[in-house]
């Protein structure tokens, strides 16, 4: 097939004697034998044994908390409230008392996290508009396809923001009181903010453009829109408390928008704020409880509501599981290198010149 | 005649006009008109307008078509369409996973490579196309008057074109004019045919006689011709000149596109057919597409794949019918509505589910395996093609590669069938010995020369090896351009060459003659039988200077004398001189044609003439005659023969004896001799014709020239003879001879000089009368050629019977009346011709016989037993008799001398049935029942000595059949394999063949071949591969799983067929112990990757539908799922897939028995995918799992959790791909890292691009904070290890305590060289002795001819001095070699008797009237041995001489057999089996020929027992 061009002559035709073209490459060939992978599996069950170790006892360091708040102390009662729909807009507010039996060293994560909440559905999590969300007026206007059936409510107003997603947002809001040893009770502060990843909350969502300073600005921003179906307020009323954190750059809605990989998952809600005392070195011994606006039904799908209070490592929360593989994996090596050398023993030493 | 005919058919030329008219509307024939009588008219006028132009174009597409065109072609293939299906199920809204467009990228990718390759071959085929179109050529010019270059596309139907010598011809041209005196053309159809020897092409017959150069612009004829077709040899129509006379026109006066001129100085000729109309464009077919034996069964994976795929699908669509069902009517706030903002039932859902599933689990039917494994292949045909050890520096050839899609199967062959000649032997036909009336001169010096040839290989070899370069020829440039012309044929072929040094000096002295090898032509003459050539000759000199009637002359030396001019004579050698190569060599010119009419015969044969004893004419008359016509004049007129034949016979008196004797003086002197007629240069149409006039040569007397009726002939003292040369009957396959009727100028006798296969031949000789001396000297000769023709037969040659017949004027009359009848018959002309050449051919008188070895190639025994250690069953199905059958395949190793043969020779259905079912009892009686174990113990430690399969038996088809491959021959012949070929008896024969370890089949036709083939793949479902160099090959290499044409001298049609092309069998062993087992194992291993890789990452999705209520999201995003496959792991696999060894290609030639792995196709079994496929979901699961714990409870989201995931998933996969990397080049390094830094590259760029395009999946900056997150890197350390453990503790468990025998090969390339080959060598000593580092003594003969040839002197020495009795001469050596027999033989006293008949003596007890035969009890009954000496015989026949000799005599008997012995069924007789067995039992291994149901009549059941008990040793 390949035909040189070029030269002519007699043996025009004769294949070039490289390496390449000849096959003969050097090449270095490993051979899968007992002696020579035994090296390789102690070398690798020592390591993950001594990865396993350190990252165990980092692990042992963190602490978390977890309270289940569906139906705990008083918020039985909200819980009742939340299963008829008919009820939604009626506010129910309920507190759950705990004790913090060890202290939370350093930084202290403040998660609200659901149980059976399917946030990684198909159709639920294609049900966003993006573009709408970096404040594209074309797309605030007619929102993506995607949106559909939340793109237009019964008006025909467009919906900002649009889709499942942002419908189905968390509304529970917590305050967490910390009950001091003289019966004092302080809350405790909560960062409300730096909880997104920069680029969410810088790039991917922006409000649309406005008029900075102008009276209304966020309304006029997203006038003819209307909020999704199930919100109480419009999105450019979502924090009542700093007017910066409104509309599509909302940090609930942020969190919110990121969806959850599994359907048990938690949301960052806060971080704690270690300016004052006593929370300077983190939580402290004592008393808590947590003041819950209970918005969000989960009699549907059977869904548990709690929050989480954790520290975490370098490698991310608590977590016992990596250090675990990590040993169980080190520990399955070791016993294949075992026996590996019985093997080797056995048969591996002659068996190299078996041919003979 | 046709000529004739046409002439008295004269037509008007309106007439013309009107059925030129009619003709082209009817368009069935093709008429056309010289283009410069329409010069003036423009385009429209032109009558040749509608004929294609000469501008070729092989490419498919053009710039607008390509699209379309291509997309068309690629949609034939369903994967295709399938995938195209999916893309579009994605712009269904309801169901749609990914991005649409996106989902488009595959299938576009995939349909765009494949366009890519196509355009690129496209854009090649057109390159190529516009260096033809732009060469040049010489096309006459109505304005210029004269001939100006023109491009090749500018040549129209009907230009004049101008041809000089070693031209190629740009179209299919008719022939007008040649600068040749005979008005002839030479051609080299090399690229056509692959024949390289010089084809004739003939002027028209209507210019034929123009004396004057031929002018163009005074043509003024039409022609009328058929269509194009492709048939080569085939061309018919008419001249139609301006007077309305028709000529014939055949395909001897068209010359082929493609084609070269030689020998001619310049040609003028009109083209007919131009660009693709010509012949050569029509015959060229592209290349062939078949299916692999992998690739079926990849197909069936695939299938599996599927249905895999559909479980899953379902799966998941019950599981979110159900995942809805369970929220029952209350649906959660995840749960999106329909666009409508219904709700949709769980059914419905779950239907719309099953649609989506299989567009997100799209990826395991593996999308790009196909365009893979094509990409794979294409690599591997380049490897292939580049290899130097499949290049043949002789031929500048290397092998090709016609079928692009089957290199695998090369791996995977069990069966080889293989022609013989030109195939297993070089075709190269090398004068061994003669004997001539009786006594036989055995060339020994001759045999040391070829010996000598075949050491200078040995030794060149050895150079070659050490990477020596070698001086670069002198090219020649037309040969280049020839190959640009047929690019499918580019394959060309040249003479073989014993010797490469000596190829390279005889192809410098002999550019394009074919057959003319030194070692062809350099024949030493027997000194003895030189002595009489010069004692006959000047006997000759002085009776003629005496003028003494010739006859006179003793009647031995009249032979030889006859014998010599018979070799020189009868052929159709051309001569031709290489210092002149455009001018023949023309002794004198003669314008004479053969006897064509009575009258001319009674004006040639007047009394006067035929006693005046001379015939030659002079030049000068020549001349005169000629210039009597050189009138310039193009007026067509045929000239007068009349006028002609009385001027020569005027003339001829006047001539005298002297210059018909004497115009070159008698020359003894060797060397000067050399060094005139040396130059010569002979051209023949078959190997055996040049053979023998070379060998002629050797004995001075030699060719110089031949015309149409003449052929003239020089001989020592005598000078140059003309014989005028009156018919010339050809070679015909039925007839198996060929003929000349000449006058002999000496003796002035109307001589028949026949050559011709003996069998023929020797029944054609007279029968001598009795009663006086002469007729018992013709006995005595007609005996003893036979003897000696069965001793040529036993060495392998191919022998030849020489014969002459002297005819009176009367007889000649006779039977030329009838046969000019039949000459000028209309119908049955070949037949009656054939019946007038059977009339002519009968009562002769033998000369002699001569013996012409057709040479092994070289490295045909190693080839073979390598072959054969590799486990593969090789078939010789062959032509050839059956004798010279077999001693090839003992000379090639196919028999081995200590294996027993079964011959089977049947003449009935009954008998053949009966035989096989003998055969088969005898297998089992001797094999299964009595001695398996030690048959088994003696195979294995001989066979398998390198314990590489400690376990199985080293027969391929072992676990197919309970027939193990025993050490049996089995020699049928192609009347016999006619019956067993039959439906009732097929499988009886199979049952035979499969279980002896090789079958020649004899004197079968092209169609057997096939049949043969076609029965063993069909019926014992094995691969076949064929391998054949001639046309009756085809057949054969068509049907075969896999066809190999061996690029040689007989020409392209087997090489056409086939699906490689190699330039030598030898090349066989590497192609398929090393290529094919690469290849193999590669795609194998790709494949199974393949499947493992996409079922890997499919289950990694399939997992997490457990977690997202089934509802088919992907936490792998969109794009890293499409391009996962298509980028970020292709180039790994497809590197590995090319370019891995798994055992380096020393250790895969020199143990054979690695070939096995690719026959039980080890590396590729059903289990094995079903083995990935587990191990698939074990490490999904692994790299799902982890991370899953990893994250879980915790607040990741879809992506940031899903990328890690497809991290994970590349490390992994790539990992395991790198466990079964056998070898890691640089390219492996870099295609890993490659396709590392190519998925972080893109993951980086995509991940920042953009946040809001890729909807519905936003993975935004995710890849880049991944890169923050420490646990990330922790899992990619950890989830790879696990998921790969148990694979790695496998493969190391499986290399240390079962190794496989590739693994066991790989360990023995790691060892130092030296080790290594101290190893192989003991192992191939163990092996047995066929390795032998030199190729023996004259490969052709046995290998240890040393016992032989010093009883040949022995036996010379006598016959020297007892000249003209060689009865006892051939006494003694009868004796000698019974006594040999006699000792050898372990049958001892009771068989003795029998055993003494031997192949001479046999011939004797049919006719006893010969004083030796009488002798011969004697003798042999003092050769008894005593039985005592058993032991002692045992030890003898170990000996491998011993063995060989009785081979060698045991061959002996078939011949005779064949010609006088009839067997047939005799009732009664059965019992001979058991004897077999019991001589078996006394010999294990030692019994050469069983012929266990060998019966005959009862008057020849004492010869036919003869036979066999004498030959079983």
């Amino acid at each position: 097939m390949a035909k040189e061009k070029a030269n002519s002559g007699p043996l025009a035709r004769r294949p070039d004697n490289s390496a390449f073209k000849q096959q003969r490459l050097p090449a270095w060939s490993p051979m899968l034998t007992a002696n020579t992978v035994l090296p390789f599996f102690y070398c690798m069950a020592v390591l993950c044994m001594l990865l396993g170790v350190w990252l165990l006892v980092t692990v042992q360091n963190t602490q978390e908390l977890k309270l289940d708040y569906t139906e705990a102390g008083t918020c039985n009662a909200c819980f009742a409230k939340r299963e008829n729909a008919s009820n939604a807009l009626q506010p129910c507010n309920c507190t759950v008392v705990f004790p913090i039996e060890k202290a939370f060293k350093g930084n202290v994560f403040f998660y609200y996290g659901l149980r059976n909440f399917h946030q990684n559905l198909r159709r639920y999590m294609d049900s966003r508009d993006d573009a709408q969300m970096v404040g594209r007026k074309k797309n605030l206007k007619s929102p993506s396809t995607y949106c559909e059936p939340f793109e237009k409510d019964e008006n025909g107003l467009p919906i900002a923001p649009c889709g499942a997603v942002a419908n189905s947002i968390f509304n529970d809001s917590f305050t967490l009181v910390y009950h001091g040893s003289k019966g004092s009770t302080i809350h405790v502060p909560l960062y409300r903010s730096g909880l997104t990843w920069y680029t969410d909350k810088n790039i991917k969502y922006r409000n649309p453009k406005f008029v900075v300073g102008a009276l209304q600005e966020y309304p006029n921003a997203f006038a003819g829109t209307a909020k999704p179906l199930y919100w109480h307020k419009p999105v450019y009323e979502l924090d009542p408390h700093n007017p910066d954190n409104n509309g599509f750059i909302n940090e609930d809605l942020i969190v919110w928008m990121r969806e959850a990989a599994f359907p048990n998952f938690k949301k960052l809600y806060g971080i704690l704020n270690r300016v004052s005392e006593p929370f300077t070195e983190g939580l402290p011994v004592g008393n808590y409880s947590i003041e819950i606006s209970y918005n969000f039904p989960v009699q549907y799908f059977r869904g548990r509501k709690e929050v989480v209070l954790t520290t975490v490592t370098w490698f991310g929360g608590q977590n016992h599981f990596l250090p675990i593989a990590y040993l169980v994996t080190g520990g399955l090596i070791l016993l294949l290198a075992v026996i590996l050398t019985v093997i080797w023993w056995k048969f591996g030493k002659d068996g190299k010149n078996m041919k003979e | 005649m046709a000529r004739e005919a046409e002439e008295t058919g004269m037509v008007t030329g309106s007439k013309v006009k009107k059925q030129r008219k009619k003709k082209v509307k009817e368009n069935k024939t093709r008429i056309v008109h010289a283009n410069i009588l329409y010069d003036h008219a423009k385009g429209e006028e032109n009558p040749n307008r509608h004929y294609a132009n000469n501008k070729i174009k092989t490419t498919k597409y053009t710039l607008l078509s390509f699209l379309p065109k291509n997309l068309f072609e690629q949609f034939h293939r369903f994967a295709n369409v399938y995938f195209v299906f999916i893309a579009l199920l994605n712009f269904v809204p309801v169901v749609n996973a990914f991005q649409p467009e996106l989902a488009l990228a595959p299938v576009v990718f995939i349909l765009s490579v494949t366009a890519i390759k196509d355009l690129w071959e496209d854009y090649r085929r057109h390159r190529s196309d516009k260096e033809i179109n732009h060469m040049d050529c010489l096309v006459y010019s109505r304005l210029e008057r004269r001939y100006v270059e023109r491009y090749w596309k500018e040549v129209r139907v009907g230009d004049f074109i101008r041809l000089r010598c070693n031209e190629i011809l740009p179209a299919d041209v008719l022939l007008l004019s040649s600068s040749d005196p005979d008005r002839l053309c030479h051609i080299e159809t090399a690229t056509l045919d692959g024949e390289t020897n010089l084809k004739q092409r003939q002027v028209v017959r209507s210019f034929f006689d123009l004396d004057c150069d031929f002018d163009p612009s005074k043509y003024n004829s039409i022609i009328e011709c058929e269509k194009p077709n492709n048939d080569l040899n085939r061309f018919r129509g008419y001249i139609i000149h301006r007077n309305g006379r028709r000529d014939g026109l055949y395909k001897e006066n068209l010359l082929l596109r493609g084609c070269t001129i030689r020998n001619t100085e310049e040609a003028v000729g009109i083209v007919i057919y131009a660009g693709h109309e010509t012949k050569a464009m029509l015959n060229n077919n592209g290349p062939r597409y078949k299916r692999s034996k992998l690739e079926r069964q990849m197909n069936v994976d695939v299938f599996w794949c599927v249905i895999i795929l559909l479980v899953m699908c379902l799966f998941a669509a019950v599981g979110h019918g159900l995942w809805m069902f369970q929220y029952g009517d209350k649906r959660p706030v995840f749960d999106v509505l329909s666009p409508e903002g219904t709700d949709l039932s769980p059914i419905l859902s779950a239907i719309y589910l099953f649609l989506t599933m299989i567009i997100v689990f799209q990826v395991l039917i593996p999308i790009s395996l196909f365009v893979s494994i094509e990409i794979v292949k294409i690599c591997q045909v380049y490897f292939i093609h580049q290899d130097m050890d499949l290049y043949d520096e002789e031929t500048d050839s290397h092998l090709q590669c016609r079928a692009l899609n089957i290199t695998e199967d090369l791996g995977q062959m069990q069966y080889i069938f293989s022609d013989k000649t030109g195939t297993l032997t070089e075709n190269k036909m090398v004068f061994r010995r003669c004997t001539v009336a009786g006594v036989e001169y055995s060339h020994d010096a001759n045999a040391r020369r070829l010996a000598m040839y075949q050491e200078m290989d040995s030794e060149e070899e050895e150079c070659m090896s050490h990477g020596g370069t070698l001086t670069r020829r002198d090219s020649v440039t037309s040969h280049q351009s020839a190959r640009v012309v047929l690019r499918s044929q580019s394959t060309k072929s040249h003479r073989r060459t014993g010797s490469r040094a000596e190829a390279k000096r005889a192809s410098i002295l002999s550019k394009h003659t074919a057959f003319s090898s030194p070692m062809e032509k350099d024949i030493t003459p027997d000194p003895q039988l030189l002595d009489k050539v010069n004692e006959c000759s000047s006997q000759l000199d002085f009776m003629r200077f005496h003028s003494q009637p010739m006859s006179q002359l003793p009647s031995d030396l009249s032979d030889i004398i006859d014998f010599f001019i018979a070799l020189t004579i009868c052929n159709t050698v051309v001569v031709s001189s290489p210092n002149q190569p455009r001018q023949k060599v023309r002794m004198r010119f003669e314008l004479k044609s053969p006897v064509k009419t009575i009258e001319d015969f009674i004006k040639r044969f007047t009394p006067s003439r035929l006693t005046s004893g001379s015939n030659s004419s002079s030049s000068s008359s020549l001349i005169t005659n000629r210039s009597s016509n050189r009138g310039c004049s193009s007026v067509l007129s045929s000239p007068s023969a009349e006028s002609t034949l009385t001027k020569l016979d005027e003339e001829r008196p006047a001539r005298g004896l002297e210059h018909a004797f004497s115009p070159v003086p008698p020359n003894y002197e060797g060397k000067t001799w050399a060094a005139e007629e040396g130059e010569l240069r002979y051209e023949a149409e078959s190997p055996d014709e040049a053979a023998l006039v070379y060998a002629a040569r050797a004995y001075k007397c030699s060719l110089v020239g031949r015309l149409p009726d003449q052929v003239t002939v020089e001989l020592p003292h005598l000078g140059k003879l003309s014989f005028e040369l009156l018919h010339t009957l050809g070679f015909d396959s039925t007839r198996k001879r060929m003929s000349v009727v000449v006058r002999h100028p000496l003796t002035d006798q109307i001589t028949v000089y026949t050559k011709g296969a003996d069998s023929v031949i020797m029944d054609l000789i007279k029968p001598p009368s009795t009663d006086n001396s002469k007729g018992k000297r013709q006995r005595k000769i007609v005996y003893r050629t036979q003897n000696y023709l069965n001793l040529y037969a036993a060495d392998g040659l191919r022998t030849l019977c020489i014969a002459k017949k002297i005819l009176t004027k009367e007889e000649y009359a006779c039977w030329l009346q009838r046969h000019l009848e039949a000459e000028t018959a209309i119908q049955g002309r070949e037949e009656l011709l054939f019946e007038s050449a059977l009339r002519l051919e009968t009562n002769l008188q033998l000369l002699g016989a001569t013996g012409i070895e057709d040479r092994l190639q070289d490295g045909v025994p190693e080839t073979i037993a390598s072959l054969r250690k590799a486990g593969l069953q090789i078939w010789v199905l062959t032509g050839d008799k059956q004798e010279t059958a077999i001693n090839i395949a003992y000379a090639c190793k196919l028999l081995e001398p200590e294996e027993e043969i079964l011959t089977l020779n049947a003449d009935s259905q009954e008998a053949c049935a009966l035989l096989l079912e003998e055969s088969l009892h005898y297998i089992q009686a001797k094999f299964l029942c009595t001695s398996t174990d030690q048959a088994a113990k003696t195979f294995h430690s001989e066979f398998a000595a390198f314990d590489i399969y400690p376990s199985s038996p080293p027969s391929s088809s072992s676990h197919t059949s309970p027939f193990t491959v025993h050490r049996l021959g089995l020699v049928i012949d192609g009347r016999t394999l006619a019956y067993a070929l039959d439906k009732n008896l097929e499988d009886k024969f199979l049952a035979v063949a499969r279980s002896c370890r090789s079958v020649l089949c004899c004197r079968s036709t092209p169609l057997q071949k096939s049949m043969v083939v076609k029965l063993v793949r069909n019926k014992l479902k094995v691969m076949t591969l064929a391998i054949g160099d001639g046309a009756n090959d085809v057949s054969m290499i068509q049907v075969a799983d896999v066809g190999v044409g061996i690029s040689g001298q007989e020409g392209m049609q087997a090489v056409m067929a086939s699906d490689f092309a190699l330039p030598r069998f030898q090349y066989l062993q590497k192609l398929l112990l090393v290529h094919g087992h690469w290849c193999y194992s590669r795609l194998a291993n790709m494949i199974l990757y393949f499947f493992y890789k996409n079922a890997m990452f499919v289950a990694l999705i399939f997992w997490y539908q457990f977690y997202c209520g089934f509802s088919g999201s992907a936490m792998i995003d969109q794009w890293y799922l499409i391009f996962f496959n298509l980028m970020f792991s292709a180039f790994p696999q497809l590197i590995t897939g090319t370019l891995d060894k798994d055992v380096s290609a020393e250790t895969l030639q020199q143990l054979p028995q690695l070939y096995m792995n690719g026959q039980n196709s080890e590396e590729y079994k059903p289990y094995m995918f079903w083995m990935n496929m587990i191990d698939a979901f074990y490490q999904s699961l692994v790299c799902f799992f982890l991370p899953y714990f990893a994250y879980a409870d915790s607040d990741v989201d879809l992506f940031t959790w899903g990328t890690p995931i497809t991290t994970l998933a590349l490390f992994t996969i790539l990992l395991h791909l790198g466990i079964e990397t056998k070898t890691w080049t640089w390219m492996n390094w870099a295609s890993i890292t490659f396709s590392i830094a190519l998925f972080f590259t893109v993951a980086l760029c995509y991940n920042a691009s953009c946040p809001t395009c890729y909807s519905p999946s936003n993975p935004y900056w995710t890849m880049q904070r991944l890169l923050q997150d420490p646990l990330f890197y922790m899992l990619c350390v950890i989830t790879p290890l696990a998921a790969l453990l148990p694979r790695y503790f496998y493969r190391a468990c499986q290399g240390t305590l079962f190794p496989s025998p590739v693994q066991v090969g790989r360990q023995l390339d790691k060892l130092p060289s030296e080790t290594r080959r101290n190893i192989l060598s003991l192992s191939r000593v163990k092996v047995g002795a066929q390795l032998g580092p030199k190729p023996p003594f004259l490969s052709l003969l046995k290998p240890f001819p040393k016992d032989y040839n010093h009883k040949d002197q022995k036996s010379f020495s006598n016959s020297k001095t007892a000249q003209g009795c060689q009865g006892p001469v051939l006494q003694m050596d009868n004796v000698g070699k019974s006594h040999q027999k006699g000792q050898s033989s372990p049958l001892g006293v009771t068989h003795s008797k029998k055993g003494l008949s031997d192949p001479y003596t046999f011939v004797s007890t049919e006719i006893d009237t010969l004083p030796y035969t009488k002798e011969a009890p004697g003798h042999t009954g003092e050769s008894q041995p005593p039985s005592t000496k058993d032991s002692d015989c045992l030890d003898k026949t170990l000996d491998p001489s011993d063995l060989s000799l009785s081979s060698w005599i045991t061959s002996t008997p078939l011949l005779t057999q064949g010609d006088s012995v009839q067997v047939t069924l005799p009732p009664a007789g059965g019992s001979q089996c058991v004897t077999y067995k019991r001589n078996s039992e006394e010999t294990p291994g030692l019994d050469h020929t069983v012929r266990p149901t060998r019966r005959t009549e009862e008057q020849l059941a004492n010869c036919s027992k003869d036979h066999s008990l004498q030959t079983t040793l």
